[in-house]
């Protein structure tokens, strides 16, 4: 049950972005998704907006509050994502709540959005049987429902969502909202190590993560960390002198030193 | 009839548990403390008490002779939960999972508040028990209901603002959310209505039960016989589900819960749910009817009661109405302050303006009635919050 997604994290040492599509607009948003996939994002994480997001703090629901203002939906995110596919094979995953995808409908979505080369799609308010159900009906598109688990959650309940999961398994690093937080317990730790008893796909933990310090603890025991508040910071910080990419530029140098040097050894030598 | 949702909390199509998966492990443990009270004498005997001897029920059920003459046709008897104390239906929630959260030893109380009624009987019920209130409050609910911000303080509850969206109960129960879900082991989530994930829709449907139980015992003492028509008005539902579902199998008795018509029909100036083009979503932990855009984004609403002001409705409710048992109609703001001072003239009692729904739905239906007919009218609660605003608001102009 392989696919490009857990082919990509499957090394370790993976990263992960989350950026809200169309913040701050359409073509700076483009140009950002770019600057990740060549800057080494094993999956990009592109988040659909919606007028509650419960489980969001106040970072990413700002992003999402400007690009519902300027009136990013389901259908322009997935022509973001397809024009991200023309110039990358990174693999895209889009973070959504329910409801826009159910106005959308799921049997139009699964099928728009394997034309716009999504590979996964993560549903934040659908567990149990509803997530179940959504998951099979991705599956028949060859699109894989990308589960979440907490700190909070059972044994039981993850030796479930395991079996039935795809792709990878996001670990959330604390009972809490998304955001950056100087969390500084084991929590994400132990939560790794009890999903890894039951699944061998890769584990990818977010929630919180904004330094290259705990980037590289996440590594230490899980094959990807999630960054997505610290870029949508950055991104917002931007919006005044229009510096969106050399801003994310600087702040993934900061993340990724080792990819930084990687980078930097690529461009050098396709000059020669 | 069969009122009892499945083990997931379904009511046909509605209900259920739509949150993040951190969540689900709170609601689990508040499902399972739920369900063992449920079955306690002793927790159905301290909460009798508090009831009777700290909230003062029960409450009146009162006829109404100058209105009903006034208005002519049906006999109309109101149901006085503004006789509560705290002044509203709300306490009766309050006490009910107040006991509960006890019993699961938490310390820490949060809430969401529309109108201020609910945060003033959390505020109460923790004051009662000595317990940490923290209540999420909208920006703009907080500016025209401001005298319960002011009594929630002075019964030591925090009052938090909360500025996203459309600054009402929909964005403080967003915010009160997020801080559940970021303080799980020592914080009860007191939701005040029956919305939200599996059992909140069940239980605050439990704790309200009292109202119709009690209408129901009353009117066939003083009357002899059930009533022909119940009303309600129904933000997120729980005085009138609280009022309706003891008189479910009575299939004679006909019920119309009363949505907020605001200004006008358009999407965004009013929140009735159950209008044309209503659509079926998932908002905020349950599937139901929602008030939204053609993006699935939640449409924002208006009433001129912040009670009512909600995009979303319990989904018991959505599922009564959609099998036929309870009708839904809506009144506007001007239909809502007119009963306001009606009521307030011809009998002396002034409602909430949330109340003032309902009124406003009676009168308009007693004059078709026969005078033999009966209706009761829930009177959710009192007025006093809305003097100030309704007295700007006649002055000519908002606030
Ligand atoms: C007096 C009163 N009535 C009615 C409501 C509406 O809530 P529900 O529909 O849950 O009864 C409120 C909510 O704040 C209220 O304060």
């Amino acid at each position: 049950m392989s696919d490009r997604i857990t082919e990509n994290l499957k090394n370790g040492r993976g990263f992960i972005p989350f950026v809200t599509a169309g913040d701050p607009d359409d073509e700076t948003s483009l140009e950002i998704l770019k600057l990740l996939a060549a800057r080494g994002a094993n999956v990009i994480e592109l988040g659909v907006p919606f007028s509650d997001p419960m489980a969001d703090g106040v970072v990413i629901q700002r992003s999402s509050q400007r690009a519902l203002d300027r009136g990013v939906n389901l259908a322009s995110v997935l022509s973001l994502a397809a024009k991200l596919r023309v110039s990358s094979d990174v693999p895209l995953v889009l973070f959504s709540y329910l409801n826009p995808i159910l106005r959308f409908g799921i049997d139009g979505l699964c099928s728009a959005a394997k034309k716009s080369g999504v590979d996964g799609i993560l549903i934040v308010d659908a567990v149990d049987d509803e997530a179940r159900e959504l998951a099979d009906k991705f599956a028949e598109h060859g699109i894989s429902l990308i589960s979440l688990v907490s700190p909070t959650t059972s044994d039981g309940r993850l030796e479930n969502i395991c079996r039935n999961a795809r792709g990878f398994i996001y670990a959330v690093s604390r009972a809490g909202v998304t955001g950056a937080a100087n969390s500084h317990s084991n929590e994400a730790e132990l939560l790794a190590a009890r999903v890894r008893k039951f699944t061998d796909l890769p584990i990818a933990v977010g929630f919180g993560i904004s330094t290259a310090e705990q980037v590289e603890n996440v590594w230490k025991f899980a094959d990807a960390a999630v960054v997505g508040s610290a870029i949508v910071a950055e991104i917002e910080a931007s919006i005044k002198a229009n510096d969106a990419l050399a801003r994310v530029e600087a702040l993934l140098d900061q993340l990724l030193p080792l990819q930084k040097a990687a980078h930097t050894h690529k461009v050098e030598g396709s000059r020669l | 009839m069969n009122c009892e949702p499945d083990n997931k909390g379904y009511w046909g199509e509605f209900g259920g548990r739509f949150v993040p998966e951190t969540l689900v492990a709170p609601l689990d443990e508040l499902n399972e403390a739920y369900l063992a009270s449920r079955d306690d004498p002793e927790f159905h005997a301290e909460l009798a008490d508090l009831l009777n001897h700290y909230s003062g029920r029960p409450t009146s059920l009162y006829y109404a002779r100058r209105l009903s003459e006034e208005v002519g046709g049906a006999q109309i008897y109101l149901k006085r939960e503004d006789l509560n104390h705290t002044g509203a239906h709300k306490i009766n929630n309050c006490l009910g999972q107040i006991l509960l959260a006890r019993r699961m030893g938490k310390t820490r109380i949060v809430a969401e508040t529309g109108a201020g009624q609910h945060g003033v009987a959390t505020a109460t019920v923790c004051a009662l028990f000595g317990l940490k209130c923290v209540v999420y409050m909208g920006s703009e609910d907080i500016r025209r209901q401001e005298l319960n911000v002011f009594r929630m303080q002075l019964l030591g509850a925090e009052v938090r603002s909360v500025d996203t969206g459309s600054r009402t109960l929909k964005d403080a129960i967003n915010e009160a959310l997020r801080d559940w879900v970021s303080n799980i082991s020592d914080t009860y989530y007191l939701l005040g209505s029956a919305l939200g994930p599996h059992p909140y829709p069940l239980m605050v449907r439990e704790f309200q039960s009292v109202i119709g139980r009690e209408a129901r015992r009353q009117i066939l003492e003083e009357t002899g016989k059930l009533p022909d028509l119940l009303v309600a008005c129904v933000g997120g539902g729980s005085n009138a589900i609280g009022l309706f579902h003891p008189f479910l199998d009575d299939e004679n008795v006909q019920m119309t819960g009363v949505e907020a018509g605001g200004r006008g029909a358009a999407l965004g100036e009013h929140a009735a749910r159950f209008a044309k083009g209503a659509a079926v979503g998932v908002l905020q932990g349950t599937r139901s009817y929602v008030l939204q855009d053609d993006d699935g984004n939640i449409a924002s609403t208006h009433s001129v009661s912040a009670g009512l002001d909600y995009a979303s409705v319990g989904p018991e409710h959505s599922y009564l109405r959609d099998i036929g048992r309870i009708k839904y109609d809506s009144v506007t703001d001007a239909e809502a302050l007119d009963a306001f001072q009606l009521l307030s003239r011809t009998e002396g009692i002034i409602p909430a303006l949330e109340s003032a729904h309902a009124i406003a739905y009676a009168v308009k239906q007693a004059p078709k009635m026969q005078r033999e007919q009966i209706m009761i009218v829930n009177v959710s609660g009192r007025g006093d919050k809305d003097v100030d605003s309704v007295r700007q608001l006649l002055n000519g102009g908002e606030k």
